[in-house]
């Protein structure tokens, strides 16, 4: 779906991204993970063209982005920012219709489009005429979302999108973000530097440092197969939390009755405990863990 | 004090049509001016708040026009467009430029860099994003600018009926050269209250919602274009000749109101300042001026003084005017400014002004070559008994007396000297004067009788236009009532008079007053 080969961007002799290659299936949400200035965002900016790249090619659905006209292109690509950037003179029905606008969509179409939104993404009616910076923080960040999705474009970027919310918020909006179902099929692009984000949401993770990717693959991946010691150390701290959140019921080889296989060990201990009516499952499951663990650390 | 309102709601009621059509003049310069402004200075801060490297150089240009003192600015616009609108509104629009290009500028750039990118972000084009993100944003910093520029606007404008725009700067100046307090009241209330009125206006467009803001935005050309339609409205009218007058001749019985009265003189009339009122003549842009018959530039521009013939100038002989009380401090006083007394007569101070005003010999220089070839002068005894003020009004032949006679008192007496000139008119300078703020100042016998004493017609008629008699009752009655005596007359007159290019009085008949009136009367 979309393909990057050798993309870099030079700012004189500084090589924010040098280089730097990687795929993503349709369908996929591949994460871009590191600290500030390893060059995440700019590589996300160059998909859509707020930047252009120093050299390098950049295929979405096969097509080379850069013999295509920005606007056009843009108009087919969701872009979600950390602060939002709604536009404050315009209120919330007119920045979600923004795009349609653009495309001369009939009045009766966006206007249907932008309830269905609101009403997918948990917005009461009673804002579409409110402006702005009379919502929360939150709710201006599912405006955002709702903006950039209202064009049903295959391909959304996301640059740190729940980055400017408090953590109970974020929490909140994480589950919202992965049960909304016009999510599901698209193909999506996020920078973030939190580490938890980046495992909750990824479907792949690119590791990115000083402009390079230093590791690309599942989340289990990362944090089973390291590249290298920054690898690693990247991970360290939070390392047993996140080994528990990807691992999945699948991946340890059991069944329990009431769980999904693909979810993640952490979410049935959780589970598990607030019952408290088995404990004897509680304890399988975490040996079970340990030896997946341990056949992991031998491969 | 009530007394005082009552004479200013009189005179605004008398003058009503000239208020209104003054208070019109004034509206439709403004924006006129204003509205070339915006064209001119909201895409200049477009343009720099795109091209960054360029801001710095438009902002310092605007910046720099707007530190030209005004009357400066109109007086360099008059060589390149000449006299009238054309050149204040120029004017005007350059001193409103700076705010409103600045405003643009800070108002672009200040609008949130995640909300430009997230219109690039969804594919609006440049333009686009002009008109649907960053305008709409900037526009109450814009509208702030344009605020700005409106009050200074409205302020210069004032200056405006210089160089004959017209507007209520008219009554301001007029009423400053004749003493007359309700004119002056008359042009800067209504002025003020324009300024005040349209800051508030907009101040309340500026605070509007975003909403309203929309429909503001359009309908406030509209407005700006209808309000600035307002200056053609009164000069819808025109004669066979124009003249033009200053503002004190414009207000004056021995001025345009005694040309209509003994006269009946109809001619096309617009207000003008002296100091350019004689260039515009020489350039064929006025057919008939006002001027003082000793004026230096009479020779220089070829100009030829229309007989008076049913004489209502009165005489304008010049004597220095001295307060009592210097005349006590400074004992000498007296006896030396009288040295200079019958020694100038109209022929001499033709030429000393022609020297000053149009070879542009300083006056110091001119006093002194006249002082020397009379004998009169002497070097500076350089003693400390005291200073004298002397002042003079805002014109060269003002300028060579006061240079004279601190030569004079430098050379004959012990007292230093200190000279204030250029104290605007008649009424400055005798102000200054009574509230003792200068010692003497050269005064001229009609404007003592007309301006200062405002003597009324009776009395005039019984003075029957001669010198002496005109002198004895101004020094009679400026002694009783402000204790200020009239010393020895210099010597000439200069007095009011109308003149004309000598060609064109030559080419139609024209040699007097009633000829001239005769010439307009014709079809």
């Amino acid at each position: 779906m979309i393909k990057v080969e050798h993309l870099g961007k030079h700012f004189g002799r500084i090589k924010a991204v040098d280089d730097i290659s990687f795929d993503v299936n349709e369908h996929e949400n591949m994460v871009l993970l590191g600290t500030s200035g390893c060059g995440k965002t700019t590589t996300l900016k160059m998909l859509n063209r707020l930047i252009e790249p120093t050299h390098g090619k950049v295929f979405i659905n096969n097509k080379n982005i850069l013999e295509q006209q920005p606007e056009q292109l843009r108009r087919g690509i969701g872009y979600v920012l950390q602060n939002n950037g709604l536009f404050p003179h315009y209120t919330v029905g007119e920045n979600i219709a923004i795009v349609p606008q653009l495309l001369k969509w009939d009045k009766k179409q966006i206007q249907h489009r932008v309830s269905e939104l609101l009403e997918k993404l948990h917005l009461d009616k009673s804002y579409l005429s409110a402006y702005p910076n009379e919502l929360s923080g939150g709710q201006q960040q599912r405006v955002g979302l709702a903006r950039a999705l209202v064009a049903d474009p295959p391909v959304l970027l996301m640059d740190e999108p729940f980055g400017a919310l408090d953590n109970v918020t974020k929490a909140k909006i994480h589950a919202e973000f992965k049960a909304l179902d016009e999510l599901k099929k698209k193909t999506i692009i996020m920078v973030t530097h939190d580490v938890q984000e980046a495992f909750e949401l990824g479907d792949r993770i690119c590791l990115m440092d000083a402009g390079k990717i230093v590791q690309q693959g599942a989340p289990t991946d990362l944090l089973f197969k390291a590249k290298n010691k920054f690898v690693r150390e990247f991970l360290e701290e939070q390392r047993l939390q996140l080994e528990f959140k990807s691992v999945t019921l699948k991946d340890v080889e059991k069944e329990i009755n009431g769980f999904q296989p693909d979810q993640s060990v952490w979410s049935v201990l959780e589970k598990l405990k607030a019952d408290n009516d088995d404990p004897a499952e509680f304890e399988q499951l975490i040996t079970s863990f340990y030896q997946f663990k341990k056949h992991q650390a031998h491969e | 004090m009530n007394d005082q309102q009552q004479t200013l709601w009189d005179f605004m009621r008398q003058q009503s049509d000239k208020l209104a059509t003054q208070t019109l003049e004034h509206i439709g310069l403004t924006f006129i001016s204003l509205l070339l402004a915006v064209l001119v200075g909201l895409p200049l801060g477009i343009l720099i708040a795109r091209k960054r490297k360029l801001s710095g150089t438009v902002l310092g240009i605007a910046g720099i026009l707007q530190t030209i003192p005004s009357i400066a600015l109109l007086g360099f616009m008059i060589p390149l467009l000449g006299i009238g609108p054309k050149p204040a509104i120029v004017a005007l629009l350059l001193y409103a430029l700076l705010p409103i290009i600045r405003n643009t500028y800070t108002g672009i750039t200040g609008v949130d860099a995640a909300v430009k990118e997230a219109a690039t972000a969804m594919g609006m084009s440049q333009r686009q994003i002009l008109f649907k993100v960053e305008l709409p944003l900037a526009m109450p910093v814009i509208l702030a600018g344009i605020r700005t520029a409106t009050v200074i606007t409205v302020g210069v404008a004032t200056l405006a009926s210089y160089i004959a725009a017209g507007g209520l700067g008219e009554f301001i100046f007029g009423g400053i050269s004749l003493n007359n307090t309700n004119m002056i009241l008359a042009g800067a209330i209504p002025a003020a209250l324009l300024a005040i009125i349209f800051d508030f206006l907009l101040s309340r467009v500026q605070h509007l919602n975003t909403k309203k803001l929309k429909a503001v935005t359009i309908a406030l050309p509209i407005l700006i274009v209808v309000l600035s339609s307002f200056y053609l409205i009164p000069s819808a009218y025109g004669s066979k000749l124009t003249a033009g007058f200053t503002p004190e001749f414009m207000g004056r019985q021995d001025g345009n109101l005694g040309l209509r009265d003994k006269y009946g003189l109809k001619i096309h009339t617009i207000v003008i300042s002296d100091a350019v009122m004689y260039k515009a003549a020489y350039e064929k842009q006025l057919d008939v001026i006002s001027g003082y018959s000793t004026d230096g530039r009479l020779k220089a521009y070829n100009l030829v003084v229309l007989k008076d013939d049913k004489g209502i100038f009165p005489p304008y002989y010049a004597a220095p005017i001295v307060r009592d009380g210097a005349l006590k401090q400074f004992p000498e006083l007296e006896k030396t400014l009288n040295l200079l007394s019958g020694q100038i007569n109209d022929t001499i101070m033709t030429e000393l002004n022609y020297r000053t005003d149009y070879l542009h010999e300083s006056p110091e220089k001119v006093a002194k070559d006249f002082l020397v070839s009379k004998n009169l002068w002497k070097p500076e005894r350089g003693g400390n008994g005291g200073v004298v003020r002397i002042g003079s009004k805002i014109f060269g032949e003002q300028y060579i007396l006061a240079n004279m006679y601190s030569m004079l008192i430098k050379g004959y007496t012990d007292y230093g000297v200190s000279t204030k000139t250029g104290l605007g008119g008649t009424k400055i300078c005798f102000d200054a004067l009574t509230n003792n703020q200068i010692d003497f100042y050269p005064e001229y016998t009609g404007t003592g009788l007309l301006v200062i004493l405002q003597a009324d017609a009776k009395t005039v008629n019984a003075l029957e236009g001669s010198k002496e008699k005109t002198y004895n009752y101004d020094k009679q009655e400026f002694e009783k009532r402000y204790n200020i005596a009239w010393l020895k007359p210099i010597g000439f007159n200069n007095a009011y008079a109308l003149m004309m290019r000598q060609k064109q009085a030559a080419d139609l008949g024209v040699k007097s007053i009633t000829d001239l009136k005769k010439y307009l009367d014709k079809k």
